[in-house]
């Protein structure tokens, strides 16, 4: 029996460090290459010695497919292609090309620049990685080899994310990456049809929350920011470049044009400046209404918010600053929050999920004291608060996808353990299908049971559908016969008398003599007339007739009477049958031994 | 497998192909070469025009004044420009199932098949063409509302009257059919009604047909679109360029091993090299602005027009002239700029990977960061005040009949300093001009096609293989004017299946296959048989269920289960249910091996006799016969049932069942 094997090598009820292999009709694919945030030691790539002891993984991976640009998703991409070894196709959507390369960058140069760590992937490996990486565009399906085909379908989430279809023959299964299924202020919804995988990889990062409207969400954090800022606090937002710091911004840029309001609002790095470009050259990827109106007003040009510098954040009064990275686990953000945690005028928001172990975790679970480099330790003061703008499904957004897929299996990754638990119990009762959620190194098997494709004879077809007529007996199906050729790789259904031509056969007639003696008085003409009008009565629906020469044929069963002069009542009635009738033919000689009815 | 020829427009294709039991139309273009029999609609009053005569004929019985006027010797018809349409008689419209479109030049006179025809189906085109095809219908629609005729002339096209009138009117074809433009509701609801999809994706129709859209090379998104089944695909080349300009470049492989590839869209200009024909419009360009006079090039709003300011964005500053304005005019000016840079998908490599850096794909970003490139919806507003001459203004209509172009050949047409240069091949320059004679501007005609030309699409269909071509009968044979270029036609062995407007060509298919699955649990149940080395069958006995074009096979269903023991009885004597028969068998069974099966089964006493087609066995003790021939076998027995089963048994295991 065919099946598909699922391993998670990271997300495997966690989230960070996505990187699924799937095993589908002898084919090997691997699903993201993400680092974890959470980690700092070998733990922040996946375990890629899981798929080979020794070496280089081109031979063992047909391709790699990576879902959106986020770290936790590309991360260990140069690694893996670069220092392991993969010269194998990697795919990903135009955008995710695009912005990918330059995450992996900002993420090299904090981790071997500012903290100093060697043996670490380079520049010139990123670029290296990019090389082979094949880009796509949604809906468009990509012929890997000659079984292997993926799609991509639109995810949301952040500008290129995309969920795939993997398909070999009739078998397939869809892995979502991150997606989301409420359209936002810059993207739409995660959108897919109703292909019917024989697994929905999800992520589940939200399986339990059911989130209150956008709305409400975005009123509230327009009221934190205007609060603080009103009593002259600075608000610090930590965000990753592309993404949920879009959203914000247009959000801010409205609300600070509609209040008229004049505290500065700033965005760290150099990398924004960039990044709301990419959002206007990939526009075709965000929202109808962004799209619609991109020509008379471009959103991602802002009028309010401009370039922060270092020196800005002492300065004085009240101000509003994106930082990266979202996290708080290094660089800007990390920077600034250590200058504005010890006053509780300030704010800072966490608009998105944190890992364990970053600091973002840690002032979210109240923690009030915080270790830092050097035994220092400091004083959290500041107000904190989490809102979650983080673009991913949550529990109704992950039935809804269900839905419109209609898979045969589910498996649940990118989300914790207890929380997957939940949700898988919610499917299985909700759509009576499996639901699975493999732990890292753990493989999930799933058999399927694939129909075999085969031709058949377009004569044979229209044959039988003729037959058939045009409304079925659904209680009576009709049988049809045919000869299945089996050469090279084709298979083919022909009806038997082609099967023969074709392969140059000559057909066997095999046939049935069959004598029954029966006492009749009566003249051979005479039993003859009997006998028909016994199987006239007896065998309702079937064609009898007689014959000029003096036969009675039942379909193609002749029936004959003789006598012989010594003996003129011994009739001896012969049936001849060919094998092809051969339950009519054995069904009427066991009916005439037992004698004609006398009331005939 | 038909295909109706709805357009004898070659360039301007529209084809309704019926395909197993989807009817599928192949691009809608509409043919607006008819307007050049009108004349201009001039944006302010020209006293030149609304001088002209009006026409009567020699004789003076045709007093046709009010409805034709003459210029120059020509007659134009003094009303809204009209357009010819594909052909609505010859099938009926509303049973289209989808239209297919390959270009946004090809779908112009979709609002004339979707609307007001009964038209329920789908329209197919990528993003791109959807997007700039809808510029160019809001574009088109603007140019004809915003100077609206009060009177519109309908006299001329009565049969007997047209045939009265003088050349070229009096040749022009079904000018009745010719329609007004359509408006932009109707540009609305038709545009409603696309569907969008990218290169290479798969798009199911109802189950029996596979559509694909493959890049075509020729423009911003066009496609080429594969329509196939499992066993028979047709392709569908439309507008398609293998030159390097800023679309994808074209799909070729894809379009291998066709039963039917249709072609359409050729270059208009087969003797013409794109790449000489820009190096003349520079050369023309830079000597008439050194000379102090202005350059107008009537174009569309989309398509080569991005390539000429690639062009001029390097050659203006070599050539000196880098503080020459260039003006871009047109309702959708605006609109066909901004678009150009979002779509980078469809771009060539090398465009698509500037927005990795992130950079505008297309260098006119920069001309109109810079100011060279200024672009306006129209000449009234704010082009009235700023412009400044001499300059370069890109404009439409290319026909010169509506659009701002009008309003510069009125302007500039006075003074032999100025030139307009021709660069869309899509009209003749001469008939173009005809009403603005006599004129003292010059006139260049340098026109781009990158269509594929005749040597090209010769290389092509070497590679791709179609079994059989079919193509516009212009294809055939040399064009008019170049009678003895044999080059400039197909030559192709099986010959290509010309069609003309109205003709409907019975397309050469033999459908022998269709595809079915085959349940995993019959699959399962089947036992294959080695007949030949190599070559194995079995025997399938199945149910046959068809839902929605797809054929499912399963295993037949198990009997009711028996019931018990009264009535078991008459079930024994019920006779057999009408099946289909047993088998085919073949094969033969041979005298010795089968000798020593009967011994092994008992029977023992057997006397074989030699007949000059094989053997008989006697087996004497039980009064039964067996015929043994090559080719059949004959049981003859007696009423012994259980014999006969045993001897049919062990027969059939010589035998190979089919």
């Amino acid at each position: 029996m065919p099946e598909i094997k699922v391993t998670p090598l990271g997300a495997g009820q966690d989230v960070g460090r996505s990187c699924i292999l799937v095993s589908i009709g002898g084919k090997n694919i691997m699903l993201d290459c993400g680092m974890h945030m959470g980690y700092n030691d070998d733990r922040r790539f996946p375990d890629f010695s899981y798929i080979t002891q020794n070496g280089r993984l081109t031979e063992f991976l047909d391709c790699v497919i990576i879902s959106h640009f986020h770290l936790d998703h590309c991360g260990a991409l140069p690694y893996m292609s670069e220092m392991i070894g993969f010269d194998g196709p990697i795919y990903m959507t135009h955008p995710t090309k695009a912005i990918c390369p330059i995450l992996l960058e900002d993420f090299r140069k904090i981790t071997v620049d500012k903290k100093g760590e060697t043996n670490f992937f380079t520049s010139q490996m990123i670029k290296d990685c990019m090389k082979k990486v094949i880009p796509l565009n949604l809906h468009q399906t990509v012929q890997v080899d000659d079984e292997l085909e993926i799609k991509a379908y639109y995810a949301g989430h952040v500008l290129g994310a995309a969920m795939f279809q993997i398909k070999v023959g009739s078998e397939s299964v869809v892995y979502t990456g991150d997606y989301n299924m409420t359209p936002d202020r810059h993207l739409g919804a995660a959108w897919i049809d109703k292909c019917r995988p024989d697994i929905l990889i999800s992520e589940s990062t939200y399986a339990t929350t059911i989130r209150d409207s956008k709305r409400c969400r975005e009123r509230d954090f327009l009221k934190k920011v205007h609060e603080t800022v009103e009593r002259g606090g600075k608000v610090l937002i930590p965000v990753f470049a592309l993404g949920r710091a879009q959203e914000l911004c247009i959000l801010l840029e409205t609300f600070w044009e509609r209040m008229n309001l004049k505290a500065p609002i700033y965005f760290s790095t150099g990398l924004t400046e960039k990044a709301n470009h990419y959002y206007k050259l990939f526009i075709t990827w965000t929202n109808q209404k962004i799209r619609k109106t991109f020509v008379q007003r471009n959103m991602f040009e802002f009028k309010h918010i401009k370039a922060f510098d270092r020196s800005y954040a002492d300065n004085p009064g009240p101000m509003v600053v994106f930082a990266t990275p979202g996290m708080l686990h290094a660089g800007q953000s990390l920077q600034i929050f250590k200058k504005w945690a010890g006053n509780d005028k300030n704010m800072v928001i966490m608009p998105g999920y944190c890992v364990q172990g970053t600091v973002g975790h840690k002032i979210l679970n109240g923690q009030k004291k915080l270790e830092m480099e050097g035994r220092a330790t400091l004083e959290v003061k500041l107000q904190v608060e989490y809102m979650s703008f983080s673009a991913h499904a949550d529990a109704k957004g992950i039935m809804q996808l269900i839905r419109m897929a209609e898979p045969r299996n589910m498996l649940l990754v990118h989300g914790e353990a207890k929380k997957m638990e939940f949700l898988k119990d919610k499917i299985e009762q909700e759509f009576s299908i499996s639901c699975f959620m493999p732990a890292n190194g753990e493989t999930t098997t799933v058999t399927t049971n694939p129909s075999v494709p085969v031709d058949i004879s377009l004569n044979l077809l229209k044959r039988e559908m003729a037959l058939g007529g045009p409304l079925p007996d659904l209680k009576k199906p009709r049988t049809m016969h045919g000869t299945l050729i089996i050469k090279d790789n084709s298979l083919r259904l022909v009806s038997p008398e082609q099967a023969l031509k074709e392969l140059g056969l000559t057909e066997h007639q095999l046939r049935f003599t069959c004598r029954v003696q029966l006492q009749e008085p009566h003249s051979d003409q005479d039993t003859l007339n009997r006998i028909y009008t016994h199987l006239k009565s007896v065998l309702k629906g079937y064609t009898i007739q007689h014959l000029p020469d003096g036969a009675v044929m039942v379909e193609s069963i002749v029936i004959k009477v003789t006598s012989s002069a010594e003996e003129p009542n011994l009739k001896v009635i012969l049936l001849s049958w060919s094998y092809q009738d051969e339950e009519l033919g054995s069904f009427l000689s066991t009916l005439l031994k037992k004698g004609l009815p006398s009331g005939l | 497998m038909k295909l109706y020829c709805l357009s004898g427009h070659p360039t301007l294709p529209c084809n309704v192909l019926k395909f197993k039991s989807t009817t599928i139309m192949l691009d809608c273009g509409l043919d607006t070469t008819s307007a050049l029999h009108f004349l201009p609609l001039p944006l302010v009053h020209s006293p030149r025009l609304s001088k002209l005569p009006g026409w009567v004929s020699k004789d003076g019985t045709l007093n046709l004044e009010k409805e034709l006027k003459e210029c120059a010797g020509r007659v134009f018809v003094d009303s809204q420009p009209e357009f010819c349409l594909p052909e609505r008689e010859l099938l009926d419209l509303s049973t289209i199932d989808v239209i297919l479109i390959s270009n946004y030049h090809c779908m112009m006179a979709l609002p004339y098949i979707t609307e007001h025809t009964g038209f329920t189906g789908t329209v197919y085109a990528t993003e791109p063409t959807f997007q700039i095809g809808r510029l160019l219908m809001e574009e088109l629609v603007t140019f004809m509302e915003r100077v609206p005729k009060a009177q519109s002339a309908t006299c001329w096209k009565n049969k007997e009257i047209q045939r009265m009138l003088p050349g070229p009117l009096k040749d022009a074809l079904d000018v009745w059919t010719w329609k007004r433009c359509y408006s932009t509701q109707e540009v609305n609801s038709a545009l409603s009604k696309v569907q969008l999809v990218g290169y290479s994706q798969k798009v199911e129709l109802f189950g029996a047909v596979q559509v694909t859209p493959l890049s075509s090379g020729y423009s911003l998104g066009s496609s080429n679109w594969i329509i196939q089944s499992h066993y028979e695909k047709v392709s569908y080349v439309s507008g398609s360029s293998l030159l390097t300009t800023h679309p994808q470049p074209m799909d070729q492989s894809s379009l291998k091993n066709s039963d039917v590839l249709i072609l359409t869209g050729l270059t208009q200009i087969p003797t013409a090299n794109p790449d000489g024909m820009l190096g003349e419009f520079c050369s023309n360009l830079a000597m008439t602005i050194r000379a102090g006079g202005n350059v107008l090039v009537p174009c569309y709003s989309s398509g080569v027009i991005y390539d000429l300011l690639e062009c001029l964005y390097q050659f203006m500053d070599s050539a000196n002239l880098g503080t020459t304005p260039f003006y871009f005019i047109s309702p959708v000016a605006n609109s066909s700029l901004e678009f150009s840079q979002i779509f980078a998908e469809w771009l060539c490599q090398n465009k698509q990977s500037k927005v990795y850096l992130p950079e505008p794909p297309f260098p006119h970003a920069e001309l109109i960061q810079t100011n060279k490139l200024k672009h306006y919806p129209s000449i009234h507003g704010d082009f009235s005040s700023e412009f400044r001459q001499p300059c370069v203004v890109f404009t439409g209509h290319p026909s010169l009949r509506f659009g701002d172009v009008v309003h510069f050949m009125e302007l500039w047409g006075k003074s032999s300093l100025n030139t307009i240069i021709f660069t869309e091949p899509d009209f003749s320059y001469l008939d173009a001009l005809a009403p603005y004679q006599p004129l003292a501007m010059k006139s260049v005609y340098c026109p781009i096609d990158t269509r594929l030309n005749f040597h090209q699409v010769a290389k092509l269909l070497k590679e791709v293989q179609p079994l059989h071509v079919v193509c516009p009968e212009q294809y055939t044979q040399p064009p008019p004017a170049q009678s003895h270029r044999s080059d400039l036609m197909l030559e192709l062995q099986p010959p290509p299946m010309p069609y003309r407007r109205c003709s409907v060509l019975g397309l050469p298919f033999r459908r022998r296959y269709e595809r079915i699955q085959l349940l995993p649990e019959l699959a399962k149940s089947l036992v294959p048989a080695e007949i030949k080395p190599g070559i194995s069958v079995a025997t399938v006995s199945a149910v046959l269920q068809s839902k929605d074009n797809k054929h499912i096979l399963q295993p037949v269903p198990k009997p009711a289960p028996v019931p018990p023991s009264k009535k078991r009885k008459r079930v024994m004597e019920e006779p057999p249910e009408l099946l289909s028969p047993k088998p085919l068998l073949s094969g033969a069974v041979p005298l010795e091996p089968f000798l020593a099966t009967l011994h092994k089964h008992g029977i023992t006493e057997v006397k074989v006799e030699e007949t000059p087609e094989g053997h008989i066995l006697h087996l004497q003790t039980e009064d039964t016969l067996i015929q043994l021939e090559e080719d059949g076998t004959h049981i003859v027995c007696g009423n012994n049932e259980p014999l006969r089963t045993t001897l049919r048994d062990l027969v059939l295991r010589f035998l190979q069942k089919l």
